[in-house]
């Protein structure tokens, strides 16, 4: 817990071969170069990294450091140009196919001609799922985000928190049992973005889905998080990864708690040495 | 305090309401090319109007005569508004729809042409885009011919569609929109092209997510996110359908339509039969556009696009 360097060696390499059945998401030795008209881009470099069946991971780190990259990476919007990673056991094309993740972005990207009802609507209307099977859907994942009553209204006439709301039950509506999030609330105010957390979490508790998160908030990695990955930038590489010991169930007064501060501490301590490191 | 101060001169002045709003303005500057165009009719028709009263040995015409007999010549160089309106009042109002020297027969002629080019050309238009965005092969090899295509005079090309048209056995309305579809297919390609390319890379990620086909993502983004480009591209389209229409009545020596009235017009001189075809011809092109526009609006509401 204490060794910084140590954590980067935790997981053991004879791991990997076995894939036990409840390991969701598998990556070795995993890098991806971006080539451009000025060179080579190491955005993801040697990444190796483990995600259970039920955790909560957070990807934390400055911007560059490749932290939206990963998650491009397991939801196959970027191909990696090195190593391995599966989703669910398989490439994370298949996976994209079994639609095993439902992914929210960091705008919400609601389509503006279709309804708040018609927006949730838009995976499963891809996926062929029949009128009744639709309804709901809709209706269940509304009331999960707390938007019930407003099925009918467009997104500009919603707020920008009701918005990302509304992105988060499209992506549940899929019922994946993994949920990617790229800096869903980095657009948002801290009042709003502090509700949000608390209502992910419960939500997270209710449904024991798998979560990985991109962000650059220490306070929202640490209150969400069972697992705490700390990128650093130039080549984007893991610097620490750290197992949360806080109680799985947390409300926000946990921010306050000596334990809440240390693991917090660590984080900022990796940012900050992981930035340090390339200067 | 201030609005009981501002009542008063407001009601003390009362083109004040009429001047603040857009009405005013517009009104003046309608006013303006009217008075311009008398002024030019006048000064136009003036040398003819003096040979004449040379020619029966008038002498000292006052000028007011001089002004009032150039704005009632019968085939005067540029015909006065109120007679270019009383030349389209008596062919419209006046005349049978079924008469040959009715303007609304001739106008319905190009009318269904010009629409039955536009929606072919629109459609054409379409599928080109649609062709064209899924790939790169179709856009290499079709984009140079569309281009191309529109470099030609549509008068040196209108003759040589309806003839090779007639040739197959095609003859009638069909030629005549075809001309019309040539010159609209274009916009409306170039058009679909910019608005099914023009969804952020969010909303084409947000689709890759759900693994959704080409023709999924095609109708449930491209072409939604294409609506308002559609929209624009078929103004123009629907006035250079207009046009077509009449420039394919003009080489190929049409009995009927606007641009047989105009070939004829220009036949005999009759320059208020020219001048009331010409109206009438942007008078259509207008009203078509603004029926565009008001579709456009319908949709753009109902897809919840508008605020």
């Amino acid at each position: 817990m204490t060794a910084l360097a140590g954590a980067k060696d935790t997981e053991m390499v004879d791991n990997h071969k076995s894939a036990s059945p409840d390991r969701v998401i598998d990556i070795e030795k995993l890098s991806l170069t971006f080539e451009t008209g000025d060179g080579p881009v190491h955005a993801l470099s040697d990444i190796d990294l483990k995600i259970e069946q039920g955790d909560f991971v957070s990807f934390i780190g400055p911007s560059g450091c490749g932290k939206t990259t990963l998650l491009r990476v397991i939801a196959d919007l970027e191909k990696p140009t090195a190593g391995s990673i599966t989703v669910n056991g398989v490439s994370p094309e298949e996976a994209r196919l079994n639609r095993a993740y439902g992914y929210v972005f960091q705008a919400a990207a609601l389509y503006s001609w279709r309804t708040i009802a018609n927006n949730v609507a838009l995976p499963l209307e891809i996926m062929g799922l029949s009128r009744s099977e639709r309804q709901e859907r809709i209706a269940r994942n509304l009331e999960l985000v707390n938007l019930t009553g407003f099925e009918k209204k467009y997104p500009w006439q919603l707020s920008g928190g009701m918005q990302q709301r509304a992105s988060i039950a499209r992506a549940l509506a899929v019922e994946p049992d993994l949920l990617l999030m790229d800096e869903p609330f980095g657009a948002l105010d801290e009042i709003v973005r502090d509700h949000l957390n608390e209502q992910l979490l419960q939500l997270w508790a209710k449904t024991s889905k798998t979560v990985a998160f991109v962000t650059h908030s220490i306070p929202e990695a640490v209150f969400l998080s069972t697992k705490i990955v700390v990128l650093c930038p130039r080549p984007g590489r893991i610097y620490d990864v750290i197992e949360s010991d806080l109680p799985r169930e947390r409300t926000l007064d946990i921010r306050e708690s000596p334990e809440f501060l240390k693991i917090a501490h660590r984080v900022r301590e990796g940012l900050k040495a992981g930035h340090s490191y390339e200067d | 305090m201030t609005s009981t101060a501002l009542a008063p001169s407001r009601s003390l002045n009362p083109f004040a309401g009429l001047m603040s709003g857009t009405t005013g303005p517009v009104i003046v500057v309608v006013l303006a090319i009217i008075g311009a165009w008398y002024i030019g009719a006048v000064a136009l028709n003036t040398p003819f109007q003096l040979d004449t009263y040379e020619r029966a040995d008038r002498t000292n015409v006052p000028f007011s005569e001089l002004v009032s007999d150039t704005l009632a010549q019968e085939r005067p160089v540029l015909p006065a508004p109120h007679q270019i309106a009383v030349e389209i009042w008596e062919t419209t109002v006046e005349k049978k729809i079924t008469s040959k020297r009715s303007l609304i027969y001739h106008s319905g002629i190009t009318l269904s042409s010009a629409l039955l080019g536009f929606l072919i050309g629109t459609t054409l238009g379409i599928l080109l885009a649609v062709g064209i965005i899924h790939s790169r092969v179709l856009e290499k090899s079709l984009m140079p011919w569309i281009i191309a295509s529109q470099t030609i005079p549509i008068l040196a090309i209108a003759p040589m569609i309806i003839v090779v048209l007639n040739a197959v056995g095609i003859s009638g309305l069909l030629p005549k929109a075809m001309i019309s579809t040539y010159l609209s297919f274009f916009p409306v390609a170039v058009g679909m092209v910019k608005g099914l390319r023009s969804p952020e890379v969010i909303d084409m990620d947000l689709m890759h997510t759900y693994s959704a086909t080409r023709v999924q993502t095609l109708w449930k983004l491209r072409l939604p996110y294409a609506v308002p480009y559609l929209f624009t591209s078929m103004k123009i389209g629907m006035a250079a359908s207009l046009v077509g229409a009449i420039v394919g009545e003009l080489p190929t020596g049409a009995v009927a339509g606007l641009g047989a009235r105009l070939l004829s017009g220009s036949y005999y001189g009759q320059t208020l039969q020219i001048w009331s075809a010409l109206i009438m011809a942007a008078f259509l092109a207008g009203s078509l556009v603004a029926l565009i526009g008001l579709v456009e609006k319908l949709a753009l509401k109902r897809m919840g696009m508008t605020r």
